[in-house]
């Protein structure tokens, strides 16, 4: 009976989405991509040909899924395809998973998407900072200026470079930016 | 067991219910956005666009005339660039309009259109643009839509703050984004700290003519001057420059310029600079640069070569500059309707940062400053910051304004606009761009009274929006409806060249003044002639004249013979028609220029030097008339040692 009432509500339901739908469709025809929820961004762009971006990278990289997994969440892949220059802090899922239980789970929740978008933006540096230029950047004492206006220590701690005490674990070139890999996760500080 | 089931029923009637009201709403709401943002952009054949959108074509070197809100082309207006089409550049006329203190530049980058204003609303006399490569500023006239003045910027490179109007067009603004030695000297680089200066100057507007002169230059620290926006209503006699590159360096900027947390915006008190210049506080300088100026009734182009700049050095003249900090290299630096808040861009930044105008004042009255540049003193941030658009998105660039209260900056890095409050600070509305945005133009954006229903996002990437056309794109532009609490994307259409800033204005203000003809009777040209009778043909040496007519359809004279190899001839071509959008054009076989396209009225030239004995044909090169293909003409050229006399006829008159 009750399964019953609930197949009768699905349908009448879809019956309903499906006309609603079509009346849509029909009437704005031209302009549909404009009132779609997702409207298409530059990370939509079908292109086979040119080097990988940014995005492309770390989908293609089985240790990055946690944070494909999160930039998704957050809405914010347009911009790891942007023109930049950008520099793109990578943790690795091991970072996650190293954070406090709960952690990423909780992040990953629709009402707690503008916080997600405010961490993974703290990952990212207008600029361009590959091992060589954030080795500089640390014998200089230059801080990294980060997406999000916060500043992060770049030290060395022998042959590793170090940015936020996280530890560069490899640089990608990508054709929108660079990677560096990082084995931590940068936490805003509490202000 | 049936409670349960009753309450499924209701529930299920009820959803039901609000689904299908929803639908119904929905549907409504979507066929009226849906269909209306067709219907908003539609311009029905015939029918002409409410305004007039100038975008700047960027490393075209010209200036494109749009209508919104259709997007439609209507010309393209050559400035700082060579352009074929009409022999700009090319025609002996237009030539000199492209002169400079390093010979002949036939390119620039052109950069921000700003229409002449008056109270502080646009007039629609004039529009002002600047070229960046090559420093000048150009005056189109908003009558003819041609460029009718250019005048080189001295002690300056790159020319990027540029060409901003005061409220009454008093002056026009340039200021330089490279800081150089000043005057130009054989020095190194290392030394660019406290050693290179970035000029700023001011062209005074004749407000009868629009002529322009530069009247002084402020000599500032050297930063690099990105943009700059003039104060209006309570802020007038003050103009306002973004900066970046307070670090004063001159390699590797992306790292090293983006080193300080706070740049500045100069806030520059051009009356008190006035006072200084009546009192004789400037120095005047040895320098070099041309102006040149087109004449409406000679339809020719004079350049003439200056000598002399006045400067001012507000190291020594106090109350003439100062110094706003603002984080993260502004970029744009924009003024709202009002005057009172004066809006910094920090291109690496997440937020928008907004100075109140009467802060500042009260800090410059209380001496309330953080520190001293040069000689200049730097308000305490705090003092004048009125607010902060916090978190509004990512690479903040430029900002333009409704007139109802709203505020409208594009983010390059987020791609977006976003709708903001003045006076709030909070975020109203964001809508994403197609891709990369960098300006935004709101008819009247840049001054007192903006006509706040549409905007046009300028984008720097295009990639899958248009059928694709090679590795080359045009740059696209959006349009949005904002005269709504939310924006709405009505159309999306491919611009020329690289548009920056655009101006835009209504329709019936420029409309009612644009040139139909030129009369016949007010050419001056030397080469002219009003009347076929007047043509001829005339040898000085082996300088050979022809003083030439077109009219429907036909040239006079068609048939010229005792041209030499060797000579050279100038073709001076009078269109005598004395209608609406009847031009001729004129092209010859071999000659080593573009062709001429002559509007009624007008006379142009150009030399062709014949090198080869023959018989050698011209053409009308406009489709002018049914009887177009019949508009030729023969020129025989003889052997250099020829005795043939020089005669020309048409129909053996």
């Amino acid at each position: 009976m009750k399964r019953k009432h609930y197949i009768t509500l699905s349908g009448l339901c879809l019956a309903l989405l499906i006309s609603c739908t079509k009346v849509d469709k029909a009437e704005t025809n031209a302009s549909s991509n404009l009132h779609n929820n997702t409207p298409l961004g530059q990370a939509s762009v079908v292109d086979e040909d040119s080097d990988l971006n940014i995005l492309q990278v770390a989908i293609s990289s089985a240790d990055h899924s946690t944070l494909v997994a999160a930039v998704q969440a957050a809405g914010i892949e347009h911009i790891l395809v942007n023109a930049g220059p950008l520099t793109v802090f990578a943790p690795v899922n091991s970072a996650f998973d190293a954070l406090p239980a709960g952690t990423v789970d909780n992040l990953l929740k629709p009402e707690n998407k503008a916080q997600l978008a405010s961490i993974l933006t703290l990952h990212a540096a207008p600029g361009s900072y590959d091992k060589e230029g954030l080795i500089k950047s640390a014998q200089k004492g230059r801080k990294l200026y980060m997406a999000t206006g916060d500043y992060l220590d770049v030290t060395l701690d022998g042959e590793d470079v170090l940015v936020n005490g996280a530890k560069v674990l490899a640089t990608i070139q990508t054709s929108n930016g660079i990677i560096n890999v990082v084995d931590q996760v940068f936490l805003p500080k509490n202000k | 067991m049936k409670l349960k089931t009753q309450i499924l029923s209701l529930i299920t009637f009820i959803t039901t219910l609000i689904l299908f009201s929803s639908c119904v709403n929905n549907s409504n709401q979507q066929g009226a956005l849906g269909g209306s943002a067709a219907e908003k952009v539609y311009v029905a054949p015939g029918e002409h666009d409410e305004f007039y959108a100038f975008l700047s074509g960027g490393y075209s070197g010209n200036l494109t005339v749009y209508g919104l809100p259709s997007g439609r082309l209507f010309k393209e207006i050559p400035v700082f660039s060579q352009f074929a089409t009409n022999g700009y550049g090319y025609s002996e006329e237009t030539t000199p309009m492209l002169n400079t203190s390093y010979g002949f530049v036939p390119w620039d980058d052109l950069h921000h259109p700003d229409i002449s204003q008056t109270k502080g609303e646009i007039d629609g006399r004039w529009i002002f643009v600047n070229g960046n490569n090559t420093p000048r500023i150009a005056r189109v006239s908003l009558s003819t839509f041609e460029t009718e003045e250019i005048i080189e910027v001295p002690n300056s490179a790159g020319n990027h703050s540029s060409s901003f109007v005061t409220e009454n067009t008093e002056y026009v603004v340039a200021g330089t984004r490279f800081s150089v030695p000043i005057p130009q000297r054989d020095m190194s680089i290392k030394d660019y700290k406290s050693n290179f200066k970035g000029a700023i100057s001011f062209i005074k507007v004749d407000q009868e003519t629009g002529r322009m002169n530069i009247e002084f230059q402020i000599i500032l620290p050297g930063f690099n001057y990105d943009l700059a926006h003039p104060g209006r209503g309570k802020s007038h006699g003050w103009m306002f420059f973004s900066t970046y590159n307070t670090e004063e360096a001159s390699t590797l900027l992306e790292v090293n310029a983006s080193q300080n947390d706070k740049d500045y915006i100069a806030a520059i008190n051009w009356k008190k600079a006035e006072e200084y210049m009546r009192a004789g506080k400037f120095t005047e300088m040895d320098t070099e640069y041309a102006h040149n100026v087109y004449d409406e009734h000679t339809h020719t182009a004079t350049s003439t070569m200056m000598k002399k700049v006045k400067v001012l050095d507000p190291a020594e003249l106090p109350g003439l500059v100062y110094f706003l900090p603002t984080p993260k290299s502004p970029h744009g630096v924009d003024v709202d309707p009002s005057g009172e808040y004066i809006i910094g861009n920090g291109k690496l930044s997440a937020s928008l940062t907004a100075h109140s105008f009467t802060n500042m004042i009260n800090a410059i009255n209380n001496e309330d400053f953080s520190g001293e540049e040069y000689g200049i003193p730097v308000i305490n941030y705090d003092a004048s910051v009125s607010g902060v658009v916090e978190g509004a998105g990512l690479g903040p660039l430029h900002t333009e304004f409704d007139g109802k209260g709203n505020a409208y900056t594009t983010f390059f890095i987020s791609s977006e606009v976003v709708k903001w409050k003045l006076g709030s600070w909070e975020v109203i509305d964001r809508k994403p761009t197609y891709y990369s945005v960098g300006h935004i133009m709101i008819p009247g954006g840049n001054s007192g009274k903006p006509f706040g229903k549409y905007a046009i996002a300028m984008n720097k990437i295009t990639k899958d929006r248009y059928l694709p056309t090679g590795p080359e794109l045009e740059h696209s532009a959006q349009l949005y409806d904002i005269s709504g609490e939310k924006m709405e994307l009505l159309l999306d259409f491919p611009t020329h060249g690289e548009p920056h800033y655009a101006a835009g204005a209504p329709a019936d203000l420029i409309k009612p003044n644009s040139k139909k003809f030129y009369k016949l009777e007010d050419n001056k040209h030397p080469y002219s002639v009003q009347n076929e009778g007047e043509t001829k043909v005339e040898r000085d040496g082996n300088v050979v004249h022809i003083y030439m007519s077109t009219i429907r359809s036909h040239f006079s004279p068609d048939n010229i013979e005792g041209i030499k190899v060797g000579d050279i001839v100038y073709f001076h071509v009078t269109n005598l028609e004395q209608d609406f959008d009847v031009p001729h054009g004129m092209a010859m076989i071999g000659a080593n220029t573009s062709e001429l396209l002559i509007m009624p009225g007008q006379t142009k030239s150009f030399r062709w030097d014949p090198k080869k004995v023959g018989v050698w044909p011209f053409y009308c090169t406009d489709f002018c008339s049914a009887l177009h293909q019949e508009m030729q003409g023969y020129v025989r050229v003889s052997p250099k040692d020829s005795n043939i006399k020089l005669s020309w006829m048409l129909d053996g008159e």
